[in-house]
C-alpha cells in the first residue's frame, strides 16, 4: 500500500485590490484633484508657457513668433530702463515693508484692550481692506492732486502742500502710503489675533519681577508673535512686489521714471508695447526675486521664529 | 522664420470650424454711448436685412485700455473681425500686414463712390497706395471758449479777436491769462493731463514744430521751432499762469475755465438749463509759422486673419458709403466731399451753427495734419512723457530737457 502524502496547501487567501489602506488613498487623491488640476491648468501650465514665450520674439500685430534663446535674458542686463525699474521696486518695497508692519503692530497693540467700542475702531482699521482696489486708488488720486483734498486741508493750517504725484520724491511716498493705507488692516487683524494668543500668564510673571513694559513687548509679545510676523512679513514682501494698479491710476510710473515699479514695467513692455517675450522675461525675473526672497525668509525663522513647544 | 503661436492656430482652428455655420462679425468700438450705439445698430440691420444668416455685434472697450485690450485679444487669438483704431496707432497695424486691403472692394461695390473720400486725410490709413483702414471720423481741434467768463474778466473774446485780425496765440494766451487772475482757469488743453503731450501739437504746429521728422528719422524736439513752441508753453503755465498747472483738475463743460482745445463732438458735454454759460467755437489761433488746422482721427479695419475677413470688408463698405456716414456724421465728422458742407454737417449737429461749421469743421479737414504718428509709437510716447516730466516744473531748463528727449527717443525712430 502506498502511501501518498499529500500537502494540503493552506486555502489561498484572495487577494483584495481595494484594501483600507488604498480607499482611502483614492478617496484622498479625489478630494485633492480639483486643486492639483486647478493648480497644473492655472499655476503650472501658464508658469511653463511664459518660460517659453521668454525664449521668443513674439510681435502680436506682425504675427511673429521667432525662437531667440537667452536674447531676452542678455538684454536684461543691458537695459538701462531696467536699473531704475529695479531701484523704485526695491525702495518701494522697503518703505512699504516696514511702514505697513511697524504701523499693523502699533494698531494691533492699541486695538488689544478690553475697551467699550473697541470692535469699532477694529471694524474701521480693517475696512480699507474690503473696498475695491481700483476705487480707493481713483479717490486718493482726487485727494493727492496739487488743488485736491489733502492740499486744501494743508492750506487751513497755513501749509503750502507739496504737488505729491508730480515730484518723484513724493510721489513714491504717495504711492506707499496709498497702498499701506489700503491694506495695513489685513497684518492688523493677523497680528491682534496672534497677540490675543499669548498666555497671559507670562505678562503676570513678568510684572511680579518688575520688568517694565517695554521689555515685556520685547521679550514676551515679539518671540510669541513671531510666526505672525514671519507670515505677514512674507505676504507683505510678495504683495508689495506684485503692486499695479496704484501706479496705473495714480502716477503712469512717473514722473520720469522714479515709480516704474517691475510689473508695471513689465506691463508696458508686454502690452503697450507689444514686446511680449520681453514681458515674460521681466515676468520670470519677478518670479525668481519672489522666490529667493520667500526662500531666504523661510530660511530665517529657525534663527528669529519662536515656536512654542 | 515667422510662425503662427500654438494659441493663435487653435483660435484659428476652433474659428474656422465655426465659421462653416454661421456669420457673427463682432466689431471693438471704445464708445458706449447710447447714441453712437443706436446708429451703429441702425446700420447693422440694414446689412443684416437680406443676409438672414449674419449678425453683427459691437463690443464696447474702456477707451484708457482700448489698444492694450485690442492686442491682448489678438495675443490670446481671439480678434474681432473689425476693430476702431486710433491714429496714434495706426503705423503700427498698417505697417504690421495684420489689416485687410480694402481698395479692391471699394472700388467695386455699387454706391460706394470711393472717389468721393478726399485723399489727404486717408494718407495715414495706406501704405503703398492700397488703404487698410477707413477713417471714420476726422475731427478738427478747435477752441470752446466760455464768453462770460471771458467777458467777465474783461478780456478780449476770441470773436473780437478773429473780428479784429489779431487771432493769434499771444493773444489767446492773454485772454487765458486775464480770466485766470480771478479764481477761473485760463486754457486747458482737453486729455493732456501733462501726460498725453502729443495733444500739444494743436499749440505747437503754429510754430512749425514736429516731433521727429516727416520720414520719421530724425527727432525735432531739440530743433529751435519746437524749442520756441515748448518755451512759450512752459510761459503760459509757469508765468502767465494761463494754463491749468500739473496735478490740477479743471473742468471746461463745469464753467471752471476760459477756454478748451478739443474736437467738436465734446459738444454735446455743454451744460444746459441752469448751468449753461454763453460760448463759442472758433479755429486754433495763429502761431508765429501762420494759420494751421489739426486733426484727430479714428478709422475702422478689419482683420484679415477672420475667417469672415471678406464679409468683414463688405460691412465696412456698408458702414462708411455715403447714405451711412451722413448718418455717422452727427458724432463724427466724415472725409467726404459730398457731406462736408455747412448744410448737411448744420442738419445733423444743430449746436453748430453754419459759421463754426464752415470755419472749424470744413476747413479744419481740408487743411489739417493729424497729431503726430510713429510705428513704435506706444514705446515712443513712454519715452518722451518720462522726459518730459522735467519739463514739468517752474524752474525747468526747456532747451536741455528737449535735448534730452532727443538722446532718448532718437534710437527707436
Amino acid at each position: 500500500m502506498t502511501v501518498v502524502a499529500t500537502r494540503s496547501d493552506p486555502p489561498r487567501r484572495k487577494r483584495v485590490f481595494w484594501t483600507m489602506d488604498r480607499r482611502d488613498s483614492l478617496v484622498g487623491y479625489l478630494f485633492i484633484a480639483p486643486q492639483v488640476l486647478g493648480i497644473c491648468v492655472f499655476v503650472l501650465l501658464p508658469l511653463a508657457l511664459v518660460f517659453w514665450y521668454s525664449l521668443h520674439e513674439w510681435n502680436v500685430l506682425a504675427r511673429t513668433f521667432r525662437f531667440t534663446g537667452t536674447e531676452n535674458y542678455q538684454r536684461l542686463l543691458s537695459d538701462p530702463g531696467l536699473v531704475k525699474v529695479l531701484g523704485a521696486t526695491g525702495i518701494f518695497s522697503v518703505f512699504l515693508v516696514v511702514f505697513n508692519m511697524s504701523l499693523a503692530l502699533l494698531l494691533a497693540v492699541l486695538l488689544n484692550q478690553k475697551l467699550r467700542g473697541i470692535t469699532i475702531f477694529r471694524t474701521l482699521f480693517f475696512s480699507p481692506v474690503v473696498v475695491s482696489l481700483v476705487a480707493w486708488t481713483i479717490v486718493w488720486s482726487f485727494l493727492l492732486q496739487n488743488n485736491g483734498g489733502l492740499n486744501g486741508i494743508l492750506q487751513v493750517f497755513g501749509i503750502e502742500g507739496p504737488n505729491w504725484l508730480r515730484n518723484p520724491t513724493t510721489a513714491m511716498i504717495s504711492v506707499v502710503v496709498v497702498q499701506v493705507f489700503k491694506n495695513v488692516g489685513l497684518n492688523m487683524i493677523l497680528f491682534l489675533a496672534a497677540l490675543q494668543g499669548v498666555p497671559k500668564e507670562l505678562y503676570e510673571a513678568a510684572r511680579v519681577d518688575g520688568i517694565p513694559a517695554v521689555a515685556q513687548f520685547r521679550r514676551i509679545t515679539l518671540p510669541m508673535i513671531s510666526p505672525t510676523v514671519l507670515l505677514t512679513s512674507i505676504i507683505t514682501i510678495v504683495g508689495s512686489l506684485q503692486v499695479f494698479a496704484q501706479i496705473a491710476v495714480l502716477t503712469k510710473g512717473g514722473p520720469g521714471m522714479s515709480t516704474t515699479v517691475l510689473v508695471y514695467y513689465l506691463y508696458q513692455q508686454a502690452f503697450e508695447f507689444h514686446k511680449f517675450g520681453y514681458g515674460a522675461t521681466l515676468s520670470i525675473l519677478l518670479f525668481a526675486i519672489v522666490a529667493v526672497l520667500t526662500f531666504v525668509q523661510w530660511q530665517m525663522r529657525k534663527r528669529i521664529v519662536f515656536y512654542e513647544q | 522664420m515667422n510662425r503662427l503661436t500654438p494659441l493663435a492656430v487653435l483660435a484659428m482652428t476652433t474659428a474656422l470650424a465655426g465659421a462653416a455655420s454661421a456669420q457673427d462679425l463682432r466689431m471693438t468700438i471704445w464708445s458706449a454711448n447710447e447714441a453712437h450705439l443706436a446708429v451703429f445698430n441702425e446700420i447693422a440691420d440694414s446689412f443684416t436685412a437680406d443676409r438672414p444668416d449674419v449678425s453683427v455685434t459691437f463690443e464696447s472697450l474702456p477707451f484708457a485700455s482700448y489698444t492694450t485690450t485690442l492686442t491682448t485679444q489678438i495675443a490670446g487669438g481671439n480678434p474681432p473681425d473689425l476693430a476702431w483704431i486710433l491714429e496714434r496707432t495706426a503705423a503700427d497695424f498698417v505697417n504690421s500686414g495684420i489689416l485687410a486691403p480694402l481698395n479692391e472692394t471699394f472700388s467695386n461695390t455699387e454706391g460706394f463712390d470711393y472717389g468721393d473720400m478726399i485723399e489727404k486725410p486717408t494718407e495715414l490709413w495706406r501704405r503703398d497706395g492700397e488703404l487698410y483702414a477707413v477713417p471714420f471720423s476726422t475731427s478738427p481741434l478747435a477752441i470752446f471758449a466760455n464768453t462770460d467768463l471771458i467777458e467777465a474778466a474783461g478780456a478780449r473774446t476770441p470773436a473780437a479777436l478773429i473780428e479784429a485780425g489779431e487771432w493769434t496765440w499771444e493773444n489767446a494766451m492773454a485772454t487765458a491769462a486775464k480770466v485766470a487772475e480771478g479764481d477761473k482757469d485760463g486754457i486747458i488743453v482737453r486729455d493732456f493731463n501733462y501726460q498725453t503731450w502729443q495733444n500739444l501739437a494743436a499749440i505747437w504746429r503754429g510754430w512749425d514744430a514736429s516731433p521727429w521728422s516727416a520720414d520719421g528719422d530724425t527727432c525735432g524736439f531739440a530743433d529751435p521751432e519746437m524749442v520756441a513752441a515748448m518755451t512759450f508753453i512752459h510761459g503760459a503755465i509757469f508765468e502767465d499762469g494761463a494754463i491749468p498747472g500739473p496735478g490740477e483738475s479743471v473742468d471746461f463743460f463745469a464753467g471752471d475755465a476760459a477756454m478748451s482745445i478739443t474736437q467738436i463732438s465734446r459738444a454735446s458735454l455743454l451744460p444746459k438749463g441752469d448751468d449753461a454759460f454763453a460760448w463759442d467755437l472758433v479755429p486754433l489761433p495763429a502761431g508765429p509759422a501762420g494759420e494751421y488746422s489739426v486733426i484727430g482721427q479714428a478709422a475702422i479695419g478689419v482683420f484679415q486673419d477672420s475667417p469672415n475677413a471678406d464679409l468683414a470688408v463688405d460691412f465696412l463698405a456698408h458702414m462708411t458709403n455715403p447714405e451711412n456716414s451722413a448718418k455717422l456724421a452727427q458724432f463724427f465728422p466724415p472725409i467726404r466731399q459730398s457731406l462736408l458742407n455747412a448744410d448737411t454737417l448744420g442738419a445733423t449737429n444743430p449746436l453748430l451753427t453754419p459759421a463754426m461749421i464752415e470755419n472749424v469743421v470744413v476747413q479744419g479737414i481740408a487743411r489739417g495734419g493729424v497729431l503726430p504718428v510713429h510705428e513704435g509709437y506706444s514705446e515712443i510716447q513712454q519715452l518722451v512723457r518720462a522726459e518730459l516730466d522735467a519739463l514739468w516744473q517752474p524752474d525747468a531748463d526747456v532747451e536741455a530737457v528737449l535735448g534730452a528727449v532727443c538722446r532718448s527717443i532718437q534710437p527707436l525712430l
